[in-house]
């Protein structure tokens, strides 16, 4: 159902289909990664990629067109090839990956098993996750947060949000 | 969107609940998934459904843009500022044992919740000050065309 959802996305041409595949796509990868007990990562998933992402998609659609500009499409085989090639690569590369659920894998055995056993008595909360990502790599964390502020001043500047207010502030007054 | 009862009716109901269901993922990140990313983003999309449903105007009366643009700001503030305190106390930069020394266990309760604080409210602003940005825009295309 991801593979339908996804060529879904690349074959329709009307972009509001194509919009709600990429939703769907999203809600299908957050169930996968609820299967895969990452529950976090599955709620970011639903709200970010399913909710939020879809919403602007759509803003985007009604800013500029409905539909995709048609192309005359020429027979070019040879982006296929590379692509199915990469493909190919990438699945023989993950032939070598550690089975599913395996308890020897070095993610495993080395770092998650510390935190897993230190957390309990050196921060003392049930969520491993949030002891991780707060305290352990609070460090990262800040970056994470100034480049989500970053790419929010990004898009506020590139889009006039700031301006616009300035500007209607302006009139406002004359 | 005037004419959606049954939308408007259903939107009004859920509003409150994604956002008691948002703060509950915030403050309740320590035991149960969820954290200030997860909490920003659900904060934020109830603000964006109501702002859907019953336009930009009412949605920015209950949240201008001047304040989704300052909680971008605050959150990242209030995070570097936990780490800053913990530096002048003479412990290493965010080492949450700082806030209470006698109890370093407590400290990281306080400290994981300050800082998921932090994250919750630059994640919410920054979304809600985008989608703003994006909805502001004057459309080009009609209703005809869907």
């Amino acid at each position: 159902m991801l593979v339908i959802s996804a060529v879904g996305v690349v074959w329709v041409r009307h972009l509001f289909a194509a919009a709600m595949f990429s939703g769907i796509f999203s809600f299908l990868s957050a169930l996968l990664f609820v299967m895969l007990d990452a529950v976090d990562v599955a709620f970011t998933e639903a709200a970010v990629g399913a909710g939020v992402s879809t919403v602007l998609v759509l803003g985007t659609i009604v800013l500029t067109k409905r539909l995709e500009q048609e192309r005359k499409v020429k027979e070019n085989l040879r982006p296929l090839i590379l692509v199915i090639l990469t493909g190919m690569i990438l699945i023989y590369g993950s032939l070598d990956m550690p089975e599913f659920g395996s308890s020897n894998t070095p993610a495993q055995s080395h770092l998650g098993l510390t935190y897993l056993e230190s957390t309990p008595e050196q921060i003392g909360i049930p969520n491993v996750v949030t002891a991780v990502l707060a305290s352990y790599r609070g460090f990262d964390t800040l970056g994470e947060v100034a480049v989500v502020f970053t790419a929010g001043v990004g898009v506020l500047v590139l889009l006039g949000g700031f301006m616009r207010n300035r500007r209607r502030k302006d009139q406002g007054e004359l | 969107m005037n004419q959606h009862l049954v939308l408007r009716v259903v939107t009004k109901l859920m509003v409150g609940f994604i956002i008691l269901f948002a703060l509950y993922v915030q403050f309740h990140g320590d035991y149960s998934p969820g954290g200030g990313f997860q909490a920003g983003v659900i904060f934020a999309a109830a603000f964006i459904l109501y702002g859907l449903v019953f336009g930009l105007e009412s949605v920015q009366a209950v949240l201008p843009p001047w304040v989704t643009h300052k909680m971008m700001a605050l959150g990242v503030l209030i995070y570097t500022l936990v780490g800053i305190y913990s530096f002048f106390l003479g412990f290493n930069f965010l080492d949450y044992g700082a806030l209470t020394p006698s109890h370093p266990e407590h400290g990281q309760h306080y400290g994981i919740l300050l800082v998921e604080l932090g994250v919750g409210i630059t994640v919410a602003g920054v979304v809600i000050s985008i989608y703003y940005a994006f909805v502001s825009r004057s459309s080009t295309s009609k209703d005809e065309e869907w």
